[in-house]
């Protein structure tokens, strides 16, 4: 530790800390334009410039990189720097005299018009003022190495290799990220060629899932994550205090043995870019209900802010129900809760803008405990409910500040007139479908599916959580479309299923087994290859084969398959097969 | 009287059987005419019993299974769809038309394609007529006494 006197205080620091982090713990500011804690001090601006005592002699240094030593007198605002502070403050902004940043340091350092003229004077506002932090950050921080600088003097520019964009450039933003006026910006086209106004969805490529995420913490999207393209950055494990990051971490495997499963593994959302007539990934301010969800949520990219794209508040919403359900060219079941979560959102939306709000339904179902008492509710809270399925939903209506808004078609059904709607935003409540991955999920555990594709039960009412495969039991939206009350209801019910057989300790299993008659047996090991669960072994003292009764499912394959019949099937004998078939084919003419 | 062909369905317990009774359930009409074996898998299905249903009479039998991929017993369909070909070239030989055996797959959530496939294969027995075999099939057949 060292101690120096920064503008009369005393300041214990670290040695080697630099003058510009040393004033900052004793809580001077020194200007600066060109400093960032992301990569090595660079120096450029000259604008952190002090005056450093030392005995006798007095220099003039940059505070970014110059490290402290023992007994050192630092100045940061005496004569002599305020009058380099002015000379640099003055020739930057006689070249970039409309540059936010430029104007608002000149402003706090008192710095009126400067006395220069430059011939490289720059009007624009977003002027690249040469602070070098994006080329810095991009050898240094994301050592991309595509920005670097061309020319000297005046005609100095931050250029990409030969002038052409590069191929390793990793679009990270890191550079737009530290640009401090706006001249290299990141413009995002989503698959619509559009320009969105917020992205919906993590922000960083580091972010905690949502906040109710078990474990809550971050991860990392390896995807968009600079460390997992360019092998460098690291920055989040450098402010990481208890060193928690760790990019080694890899996807693993995991064997767990277990006695029974229950799946639980949702469903997904109808694409309803599907239906073209809506607009959706065509037209702006056309939302998918999960997306409004999020941007409902408080923690969500819009901070709970009901707002069109150019974010202004909407006049007029529509909610338009049934997108993908209830409709024979899609999903012909009812989504069941959408007309709720639609209410819900005619309620906050009428709770936190002004806008009118038009719902689009085909039949009201309000189901469940209390749910019909809010719909009374909110339509005394002066929502506009009109019967009918939306036709198609148009661009249209160019209001008065030349900014389009919506229009939607439909049929009202109680008034028998055609009606046109003008929304500033459009909300979807699209379809619950089953997962895409289902069909595989199912096979893996030999879940049979219902027509509509969701998981089937064992008996619709008297066994709705288990399924045909011992052990294996469903709940939630895998089983078919449900609100929370009616998830919760079953998984708990699934949960205490398999409680119960946990508690009893063992397991009653059903007689059907395979048997080998071994006098019969011939030991011709034709079963052992047929056997799927491997239940059949060779007995090589005995020369037979003999069945495992506690692997055996029975099948029966080995059974039909015995060239010798001495498989016998238990409850599906060959005998009892063939009785059954004589008592079928008993004439009852004569 | 018309010709009601006798068919016999061997049903799997998991798909067929079940889809079989979701066709029951929703009152899905189909032929009266088959008259279900149930097994616990299509692999149970002995080739054996096929021939024995010939024999005793019958003018058609259809086995239904699982969906490729979908069987409970993992790939117990896959040896049923190995057998029934064989099968088929076998009962030709018995001068038995192979269209009276047929192997479908009907998944458990198919009620309506188990109805579909009943009276699509009664209506092809129907127009094969009765089978006649060069056998001396009285003898074997059993009569309900009354």
């Amino acid at each position: 530790m060292v101690t120096i006197t920064i503008d009369g205080k005393l300041v214990e620091v670290a040695e080697d800390t630099t003058i510009l982090k040393a004033a900052e713990k004793a809580g001077i500011w020194i200007p600066t334009m060109c400093h960032s804690d992301y990569f090595e001090p660079y120096g450029v601006c000259r604008l952190c410039s002090v005056e450093v005592v030392r005995g006798k002699r007095s220099r003039i240094v940059t505070a970014c990189n110059f490290p402290v030593r023992s007994g050192m007198t630092v100045h940061t605002n005496s004569g002599k720097v305020k009058w380099i502070r002015k000379l640099i403050m003055e020739l930057m902004l006689s070249r970039w005299p409309n540059v936010r940043v430029v104007k608002e340091m000149a402003g706090r350092l008192d710095i009126g018009t400067p006395r220069f003229a430059s011939l490289e004077r720059d009007e624009a506002e977003d002027a690249c003022i040469l602070c070098g932090m994006c080329v810095n950050m991009c050898n240094e921080v994301v050592k991309a190495g595509v920005l670097g600088f061309a020319h000297t003097g005046i005609k100095r520019e931050v250029v990409l290799p030969f002038n052409e964009r590069s191929d390793r450039c990793i679009v990270c933003g890191a550079c737009a990220h530290v640009c401090p006026t706006g001249h290299i910006r990141m413009v995002v086209e989503d698959y619509r060629g559009k320009k969105p106004e917020f992205t919906l969805g993590p922000k960083t490529p580091i972010y905690v899932p949502t906040l109710q995420a078990v474990p809550r913490v971050p991860v990392i999207d390896t995807g968009s994550c600079i460390h997992f393209s360019t092998g460098a950055c690291e920055t989040c494990a450098k402010v990481c205090e208890p060193n928690a990051i760790n990019y080694a971490m890899q996807d693993e495997t995991v064997e767990i043995e277990v006695g029974q499963i229950l799946l639980a593994t949702g469903f997904d959302l109808f694409d309803a870019s599907a239906m073209a007539q809506y607009g959706y990934g065509r037209l702006d301010n056309v939302y998918s209900s999960l997306e409004f969800e999020s941007m409902l949520n408080s923690t969500g990219p819009t901070g709970g802010k009901i707002q069109t794209k150019n974010g202004r508040e909407p006049r007029s919403v529509a909610i338009i129900h049934c997108i993908g359900s209830r409709d024979t060219n899609h999903h012909p079941y009812c989504s069941r809760v959408c007309c709720m979560y639609a209410l819900k959102f005619a309620h906050l939306v009428r709770d936190r803008t002004s806008a009118e709000i038009y719902q689009f339904y085909i039949d009201m179902r309000a189901f469940g405990k209390g749910y019909e008492e809010f719909y009374s509710r909110l339509l005394d809270e002066g929502i506009t409910m009109i019967r009918g399925k939306a036709a198609e939903i148009v661009e249209g209506c160019w209001s008065a500040n030349g900014e389009p808004s919506l229009k939607v078609r439909c049929e009202d059904t109680l008034i028998g007139r055609f009606r046109e709607i003008p929304a500033d935003m459009v909300i979807l409540c699209n379809a619950i479908e089953p997962r895409k991955d289902s069909d595989a999920v199912r096979r893996l555990f030999s879940v049979s599916k219902s027509p509509d594709g969701f998981f089937l039960e064992r008996h619709p009412k008297l066994d709705p959580t288990a399924t045909s495969t011992d052990g294996v039991f469903i709940a939630g939206c895998a089983q078919g479309p449900k609100d929370i009350p009616d998830t919760v209801t079953q998984a708990s019910s699934a949960a205490a299923r398999i409680l119960s057989l946990i508690c009893k300790g063992e397991v009653e299993i059903e007689p059907v087994r395979a048997m080998v008659q071994e006098e019969y047996c011939g030991g011709c090991k034709m079963c052992n290859g047929l056997c799927p669960y491997g239940a059949i072994e060779f007995l090589a003292e005995k020369k037979v084969s003999h069945v495992n009764e506690a692997l055996c499912k029975g099948c029966g394959t080995c059974v039909a398959a015995c060239p010798s019949s001495a498989i016998t099937g238990h409850g599906f004998t060959d005998q009892q097969i063939l009785a059954e078939l004589a008592g079928l084919m008993v004439s009852t003419d004569r | 009287m018309a010709f009601e062909p006798k068919i016999i369905g061997f049903l799997c317990n998991w798909c067929s059987y079940t889809g079989a009774d979701l066709a029951g359930v929703s009152r899905i009409k189909s032929a009266p005419n088959v008259r279900v074996i149930r097994t616990m898998c299509s692999g149970r299905i002995d080739p054996a019993f096929v021939l024995k249903a010939f024999q005793l009479g019958a003018d058609g039998v259809i086995v239904m299974g699982c969906h490729l991929g979908d069987c409970h017993y993992q790939e117990g369909n896959y040896k049923t769809i190995r057998r029934i070909p064989f099968l088929k070239r076998l009962i030709q030989g018995f001068g038995i038309d192979p269209r009276r055996l047929r192997l479908e797959w009907v998944s458990a959530s198919e009620g309506d394609r188990f109805a579909q496939v009943v009276n699509e294969m009664t209506e092809e027995i129907r127009k094969l007529g009765p089978l006649s075999l060069h056998v001396h099939r009285d003898a074997q057949q059993p009569v309900l006494h009354q």
